[in-house]
């Protein structure tokens, strides 16, 4: 592959509802602060991925609402709908084509806008699934009792996770739910879909982000270090709950093995620094770590419990705090690439990973984790 | 510099108003199995699926994650590219970009669409800005005639030069068994059809149509050892610029204007008319048929009448312009832009049928969103 690099990044700060903020007004404002970053000029980008999703939008066609902010007039433009990393992929693609040198992905999130039930309930079946009244919630409720019965995983275990990700948080200023938590806090909180509590569970969120990819030749000349692509993956499962064994992960495996084979890695957990991955629920960190290959099937939880996936970790999980910590749909896995982007540069500041060289960011669709995409980052 | 590409296969369904004989994913899967037959692949030889439709119109979140049976895609790479219209066309540069990047050999690019589901002018209104346009903004027809009735009055273009287009195109779908609406219609039926916005009437406007098609994209690596002739991609462009209705200039589309010069470039084209062999034109009404040739180079601004009156678009013509019978015989949506493509590529591939004419070079385009286009050309030789 030839080499391609993040040049640039720009985020929003991610809040509850962003009232005084259209679609566009978050776009433009995550755009322009990637194009500061990068010290570049919209003239020298030369195409445009955005990410929409009619659904979250609650509109047809949702790439419309946001192509002038994102300076796509004129521009060779084109849309994913889907999370942020897919978007990023696709970006990616353009540039290793050979057509582009530039490519600018941004992806926008106005969850406060719509009916998180309604919404995640329509990516099910309509005919066999929608009407039992599943939802992303709901879904996550079967896959965490299903995950923790076949590994002998508690409650409190995943618990540990939403205390690490809530406290790194407080280093992140773009992060939403910054707090202290205890053992107790998280499991006396509210009930959403057993076993998942308030605390387990990611906010509702709004905010943006955006992204730059440049070319060798441009990334060379970066006003900042650039963040080298070294591998990608991507992989998607069955769709029907009922054909998967939900406390299983293949198409993580897959999308895992795939990114860790073009970037040389042999042994991710000894390797790699830094992750960002996709946590819409703290069980979920747990299945993802195993899934992308740093521990036996349920021997994340030890490695919480050890602290080795804190910030000052030999694998620190999260240093931004995560998705649970702010939970933008679409937009978080950008996040999780930006936020890596920031590691590998130093530039974190009070959420840096001492000595992160190597880093790996992860982003889903889909519900329980259908489909995956993994990147590997390196200095 | 990344690989060449070429499409290798072509699979559609028997497009129709209603197929109430399958859901969306076994739609879906008929065009898959379709073009996997063609090429004689199976899903294992499959590198990775690109998909596209509109949201709203089948009501489903995560087409790309619901469709993973249909599709093949089942523990393979799959991701979602939509932009309205466009989507088809999209979807098909999108797979250009996987297999060109060097990641992917062997992609396959899927637009579907089960219009008969939906509401769908209900679902294209709310792509208007809720603020600023949606108060006025009554879906694809009286936009499109906010268009003719522009392009009527500056070039003194009548109805009746419209319906000369409708003409061709219903009586070339007559050779596509693949088409929707199949039967031959005179000047005069278009001309008395029921007006629907003036001045488009019944007869000047594309169907809804329930249909999928797929289109299997190859590296230069591979292509050769799937077809004899495939169809190399030798230029994509796009212009997606306009966001709200009331910024648009309706006297020109300036997206396609800019989408196929850039595209010309690429490809090495200096006289579209001479050096383009046919043409499959995102057409969803009559009038499309004349402005847009004029926007792709091929005449002067009000020299497109004249043209298709003295029949050189028709199938027999020096260019001829929808041989499938176009987007007035045939429109699945998401999947329509993806059609052109794929009719495109039959041309060059020699395997259009009795709709086959002969042709080096193919332009297929794309319409949607905001008066946005997508250029994909074709050649029998690679880029």
């Amino acid at each position: 592959m030839e080499r391609v690099a993040i040049i640039g990044v720009g985020q929003t700060k991610y809040e509850r509802q962003k009232t005084e903020d259209s679609f566009a007004d978050l776009v433009y404002e995550a755009t322009t602060k990637a194009m500061a970053d990068a010290e570049i000029t919209i003239e020298e980008i030369d195409n445009v991925v955005t990410i929409s999703n009619d659904f979250w939008d609650g509109r047809t066609i949702s790439s419309m609402a946001v192509m002038d902010a994102a300076g796509a007039a004129n521009k060779n433009a084109s849309t994913v709908e889907g999370d942020g990393t897919f978007g990023a992929l696709y970006g990616l693609m353009r540039i290793l084509s050979g057509s582009y040198r530039t490519t600018l992905v941004v992806a926008h999130s106005k969850s406060s806008m719509g009916s998180l039930p309604i919404i995640t309930n329509s990516m099910f079946d309509p005919i066999y699934y929608r009407s039992v009244g599943l939802d992303g919630i709901s879904s996550a409720g079967l896959q965490a009792r299903r995950y923790m019965d076949k590994y002998l995983v508690t409650e409190e275990d995943c618990a540990l996770v939403s205390i690490k990700n809530h406290h790194n948080a407080k280093a992140n200023p773009y992060a939403q739910l910054a707090t202290e938590l205890t053992v107790e806090d998280v499991m006396s909180s509210r009930a959403l879909a057993e076993p998942i509590k308030l605390w387990d569970a990611s906010p509702i969120s709004d905010g943006a982000a955006a992204i730059i990819l440049a070319c060798e030749n441009r990334a060379k000349k970066s006003a900042k270090k650039p963040a080298w692509v070294k591998g990608v993956g991507y992989c998607a499962d069955a769709y029907y709950l009922g054909d998967r064994d939900l406390a299983e992960m293949d198409a993580l495996s897959t999308a895992a093995k795939k990114a860790y084979s073009m970037a040389g890695i042999t042994e991710p957990f000894k390797e790699i620094d830094v992750v960002e991955l996709y946590d819409a629920f703290s069980y979920q960190e747990l299945m993802w770590m195993e899934g992308l290959g740093f521990c036996d099937r349920g021997k994340a939880a030890k490695l919480v419990q050890e602290g080795v996936t804190q910030r000052q970790g030999s694998l620190a999980v999260n240093p931004s705090g995560g998705v649970l910590s702010a939970h933008p749909v679409l937009t978080a896995g950008l996040a999780r690439l930006a936020e890596t982007a920031l590691q590998l540069r130093g530039e974190a500041e009070e959420r840096q990973v001492e000595g992160a060289k190597t880093a790996l960011a992860h982003g889903m669709n889909g519900s329980c984790g259908q489909g995956h995409c993994v990147w590997v980052l390196s200095q | 510099m990344g690989q060449r590409v070429g499409i290798v296969g072509v699979g559609q369904t028997h497009h129709r108003s209603r197929r109430k004989d399958v859901n969306g994913i076994e739609l879906i899967n008929e065009a898959v199995q379709r073009a996997l037959e063609e090429t004689g692949l199976t899903r294992d030889d499959i590198d990775a699926v690109v998909i596209g439709n509109m949201d709203h119109f089948e009501g489903i979140n995560y087409v790309d994650m619901w469709s993973v049976e249909g599709a093949g895609a089942i523990m393979k790479p799959i991701m979602k590219v939509t932009t309205g219209g466009t989507t088809g066309s999209s979807v098909a540069i999108s797979a250009y970009h996987h297999v060109a990047s060097g990641l992917f050999d062997v992609v396959l690019a899927i637009g579907w669409e089960k219009n008969s589901e939906s509401d769908t002018t209900g679902g294209i209104i709310t792509c208007s800005d809720p603020i600023w346009d949606r108060d006025y903004y009554a879906g694809a027809i009286p936009s499109l005639a906010v268009e003719a009735s522009a392009y009527m009055k500056a070039y003194g273009v009548t109805e009746k030069d419209a319906a000369r287009v409708s003409v061709r195109d219903r009586k070339n779908a007559l050779r596509n068994p693949f088409a929707h609406l199949r039967r031959e219609v005179t000047v005069e039926e278009v001309l008395s059809s029921p007006m629907l916005s003036y001045p488009i009437k019944l007869l000047d406007i594309c169907p809804r149509t329930d249909g999928a098609a797929a289109v299997v994209f190859a590296s230069e690596s591979v292509a050769p050892k799937l077809t004899r002739q495939p169809a190399w991609v030798n230029a994509t462009s796009v212009s997606h610029s306009y966001t709200y209705f009331g910024d648009i200039d309706y006297t020109s589309i300036s997206s396609l204007e800019i989408a196929s010069k850039d595209a010309y470039q690429q490809a090495g084209i200096t006289d579209p008319f001479r050096q383009i062999d046919v043409i499959e034109l995102y057409q969803p009404y009559s009038f499309a048929g004349l402005k847009w040739i004029e926007a792709l180079g091929l005449c002067e601004p009000g020299e497109a009448p004249q043209l298709v009156w003295d029949g050189v678009t028709d199938l027999e013509g020096e260019l001829p312009i929808n041989p499938s019978g176009g987007v007035l015989s045939t429109n699945c949506i998401g999947a329509t832009a993806l059609l052109r493509v794929g009719e495109a590529a039959l041309q060059i591939m020699g395997k259009a049928g009795e709709r086959q004419v002969d042709a080096k070079v193919a332009v297929a385009t794309g319409f949607g969103g905001c008066y946005w286009s997508d250029v994909m050309i074709l050649g029998k030789e690679p880029r």
